[in-house]
């Protein structure tokens, strides 16, 4: 019997919860230096000198160096379509422009010593014009890089349809601020340098792929790939956030290149917080139009993407969100339009959803604006208009091929596990009964693009001659369980036992080839690739039984629970992996391995509905996040275990982005949130336990069937809390409420639309 | 100055500067790098453990405070023999890790939070309103908290 769709325990744990792991900060290297960062602590200005003389004469300070020191190249934006002209120095050259721009590296003989040292170097500053807000940033008025003349970094502008409408009896319209959020991962950034006896460099990352941070040191820095060795330890968490190479990552190695020895860095949080990028912040300006009997019949959004003060990840977020614009309805026309600006504050980067909970937060928001205009219950909206099951692949306004669907019966699944109706005659009689805790409930019926930027993996799988499997996998787990998961696909293949199978990822010498770990592709495309690999070394090893047996290749058969191959018809002459591993090596001179590149056939398109339920404090405005029901469907699943771990670390995230968390600037720039007793980073008081469950739809786009399930918990709950959250108080008249929903912006909403009630005016607006 | 601790059930003697933390003095002092470090705020409780039996986050003690106290880190829980304690047993169990960094800081709170609930039945709320110091980003903490409440009801911790 397969063991695929089996709740296996992970492996991982045994090490990891008697140990503690081993991360970069806790590698043993012998005379480490220490690096650190002289930061800026202005917005924007131009540095007028950098005096380092106290610093290097500081006890232990082993040196102190700027940008000039370095004479190495910017880092142009990663992607060729952003603007290239807005180039990241590795440490700010002549101009800061985010407060928290590393501007001097320190290098001691201690963590203690460099910190020390750094608070020595004086920074004389000349302020600019500051500009933070993204819709400012559009007016060009302030310019981050006045040479470039426009803070524009990345535009898909396709204009609007004066007609677009027509035929529509109501079209609603709404602003929606997808706000600015932290990922925090527990673990900061870390990275740890030196030079091998060979003259190679040793790279020891907390990186979501290893395998990027070698190809983009090789660039930064002019050297071979080969030359470059790169280790990913265990690592903390990435949230999207660590699929990014960092300025300090290329400066680690260049301490260690200069001062030949090894380089440790390893941020503090607070650092973290204006070094690592951060998430989302898209302004959105939806238009929804239809018939009055709930039937959709155009969509438009307009967004500003804030990318933070150079153009990263994050500039091209809004390219993802036109690519599921209209999420799981069948909308006849469509239309967005989008401008990434440069604004002094921290670049934004990949954040779990990366683009695509912009994109399920606008429309969703926009489907209960619409219900509440026509009067029509949420529920009944979506299945109204829900993409039919028969039409897949379906093509979407905007020249995106969903691969799989069939949505209804995911909205019924969640509406009947949350209790629908019920739930409606309980906020039914508590709006009766008038008291100050109204409940509220959201729907968010969601489709999700993973590996959304299609590329292909490397697996292989090598039969030892002890019999046991070795697999190297281009993945870059940190939390989601490969050594677990592609064990047990190899398992199946082979009949090796899992414990007999070993998984190695994360090392550039030892995996020649990788793309990592990030939008939600491991599964599908890497874990594809190594079951791939697993039924080639199969094929491979039926051929040599063949010669061994003196059969015909067709003839012979693998006994999986026997983990041995025969003729057959006789089980009783059998040879097992061992065997054939040695003739392997005896005949053909090489291991019995297989080596696979699989090429992806696309991204493949998970969906599901959220149900969220809210208790809402009129008179105070606090929310209580009450129960979350998450239906999603990821094709095929592997491992419910840990798919269902994957879904409630999303719901969380999602839940604190529509709830809590919020990065704020003031208009100055300064961070208001930069670190973790300000940023409201989500507890499990906040929290309710979470009910999860799965449809299975599988994909034709890869042999497992399966689709990503990493992000579609954050891309589902967010809209569905924050429609919640506005469920609450429509009989109050209010139409919507920007995350996070704090308090604050809960009670304004409520006193605003008691005042136009009073004005006898119908309000579609939330708080500001 | 010199601080003698009993960590893990063995003491240790170690020359450190006197502003030295609880949870410096044991990752670089005693080089017990179980317990991790995750903010600077006292915020996210992956340095705890227990100090005499009682969870402490280890970045708010001086080392100097548990002079001649007794320490119990991530690496001190487990049998000699490689049992996992309950705890550890449970977060295994019920997928309570993913990523692992804030994990020993998770185990040791519980540990301490099963010990002093006397003949208290804990719930779901409790479990939730004693984790409050201690961040995770990987779980959503619903898996933290379903092996918490089945460590409770492990019969080798029952009084």
């Amino acid at each position: 019997m397969s063991i695929l769709g089996n709740r296996v325990l992970r492996r991982e744990d045994p090490k990891l919860l008697t140990t503690g792991g081993t991360y970069v900060g806790d590698l043993d290297l012998p005379s480490a230096l220490s690096l650190t960062f002289v930061r800026a602590t202005i917005a924007h200005g131009r540095i007028l000198g950098v005096d380092s003389k106290d610093a290097k004469r500081a006890p232990g300070v082993v040196g102190v160096f700027t940008c000039d020191d370095m004479g190495l190249a910017p880092m142009p934006p990663s992607m060729a379509f952003l603007n290239q002209a807005m180039a990241r120095p590795l440490l700010a050259s002549g101009v800061v422009r985010y407060v928290g721009e590393a501007v001097v590296a320190v290098v001691a003989e201690s963590a203690a010593a460099a910190t020390d040292a750094a608070e020595l170097v004086v920074i004389d500053y000349e302020p600019l014009a500051v500009v933070v807000d993204p819709l400012e940033a559009l007016k060009d008025e302030t310019l981050l890089f006045p040479e470039v003349g426009t803070n524009n970094c990345f535009e898909l502008q396709f204009g609007h349809d004066d007609r677009f409408f027509e035929g529509c009896d109501v079209v609603v319209r709404q602003r929606i601020i997808n706000q600015r959020v932290a990922p925090c991962p527990l673990e900061t950034r870390a990275a740890a340098a030196l030079l091998e006896g060979d003259g190679r460099l040793l790279f020891y990352s907390s990186t979501q792929s290893a395998h990027g941070v070698r190809d983009t040191l090789a660039s930064s820095l002019d050297l071979a790939k080969e030359s470059i060795h790169v280790i990913t330890p265990d690592v903390g968490g990435g949230f999207g956030a660590k699929a990014t190479v960092y300025p300090e990552d290329v400066v680690t190695a260049w301490c260690a290149r200069r001062l030949g020895r090894p380089i440790v860095w390893s941020e503090t949080r607070s650092e973290s917080m204006l070094g690592l990028g951060h998430g989302r912040a898209q302004v959105q300006d939806v238009e929804i139009g239809g018939t009055r009997d709930g039937r959709i019949l155009a969509y438009r959004i307009d967004v500003v993407q804030d990318a933070g003060a150079y153009p990263a990840i994050g500039a091209m977020l809004p390219f993802m969100t036109r690519t599921m614009a209209t999420g799981v309805y069948d909308i006849a026309r469509a239309e967005f339009n989008s401008t990434s600006v440069v604004t002094n504050t921290v670049p934004t980067v990949a954040y779990r959803g990366a683009g695509r909970p912009e994109a399920a937060a606008a429309i969703e928001r926009a489907m209960d604006c619409y219900a509440a205009e026509i009067a029509m219950d949420p529920g009944e909206l979506r299945r109204k208009n829900l993409i039919a099951a028969d039409v897949f692949p379906y093509t979407t306004p905007t020249g995106t091929e969903y691969d799989s669907g069939n949505y209804v019966p995911a909205l019924d699944l969640a509406l009947e596990m949350a209790g629908y109706p019920k739930l409606r005659a309980d906020q039914q009689a508590r709006r009766r009964a008038g008291g100050s805790r109204q409940l509220g409930i959201g729907l968010s019926s969601y489709v999700e693009i993973t590996n959304g930027v299609p590329e292909g993996e490397y697996g292989a799988v090598e039969i030892l001659p002890n019999g046991k499997a070795i697999v190297r996998t281009g993945t870059s787990p940190h939390g989601q369980g490969h050594h677990t998961s592609w064990a047990m696909l190899v398992a199946d293949q082979l009949g090796i036992a899992m414990e007999d199978i070993e998984v190695i990822h994360g090392d550039t010498d030892l995996v020649p080839r990788g793309v990592g770990t990030f939008g939600s592709r491991s599964l599908q495309i890497g874990g594809a690739a190594v079951n791939q690999a697993a039924i080639e070394v199969v094929d491979k090893a039926r051929a040599l039984a063949a010669d061994l047996l003196e059969a015909d290749v067709a003839d012979i058969v693998l006994d999986k629970p026997g983990a041995t191959f025969h003729v057959a018809g006789t089980p009783s002459i059998s040879r097992g992996w061992a065997e054939l591993a040695q003739a392997s090596l005896e005949r053909a001179g090489e291991p019995l391995m297989a080596e696979v590149d699989l090429p992806t056939a696309g991204a493949t398109f998970p969906f599901g509905t959220h149900v969220a339920v809210v208790e809402v404090d009129t008179e105070t405005g606090q929310v209580r996040l009450v129960s979350h029901v998450a239906v999603d469907d990821a094709g095929r699943i592997l491992n419910p275990l840990l798919a269902e771990g994957q879904v409630h670390g999303g719901i969380a995230q999602g839940a604190a982005q529509a709830l809590v968390e919020e990065f704020s600037y003031d208009a100055a720039g300064n961070p208001l949130t930069g670190n973790f007793a300000d940023y409201s980073i989500i507890s499990a008081a906040e929290l309710p336990s979470f009910d999860a469950a799965f449809t299975e739809t599988p994909t034709p786009r890869n042999a497992l069937g399966a689709k990503g399930i990493g992000e579609s918990g954050t891309i589902g709950s967010t809209p569905a809390v924050q429609n919640a959250v506005v469920d609450a108080l429509s009989h109050l008249g209010v139409r919507h409420v920007d995350m996070a929903t704090t308090p604050e912006r809960v009670w304004l909403a409520i006193q605003a639309a008691r005042a136009d009630a009073g004005n006898g005016t119908k309000s579609r607006k939330g708080a500001a | 100055m010199e601080v003698t601790i009993t960590l893990n059930g063995t003491e240790c003697t170690h020359d450190v500067e006197p502003r030295t933390l609880l949870v410096y003095y044991i990752r670089e002092a005693a080089g017990l790098k179980g317990t991790n470090i995750g903010c600077d705020t006292t915020s996210c409780g992956a340095c705890t453990v227990l100090l005499d039996g009682r969870s402490v986050k280890s970045c708010t003690v001086l080392a100097a405070q548990a002079e001649g106290r007794t320490v119990t880190t991530i690496e001190g829980l487990a049998e000699a023999d490689g049992t996992m304690h309950p705890v550890q047993r449970a977060f295994q169990e019920h997928h309570g890790l993913q990523c692992g960094y804030c994990t020993p800081g998770m185990v040791m709170a519980i540990v301490s939070m099963l010990a002093e609930r006397g003949d208290h039945v804990l719930t779901e709320a409790d479990v939730r309103l004693g984790l409050e110091g201690n961040l995770c980003r990987c779980t959503g903490y619903h898996n933290i908290v379903e092996a918490a409440l089945a460590a409770a009801r492990a019969p080798e911790l029952r009084l």
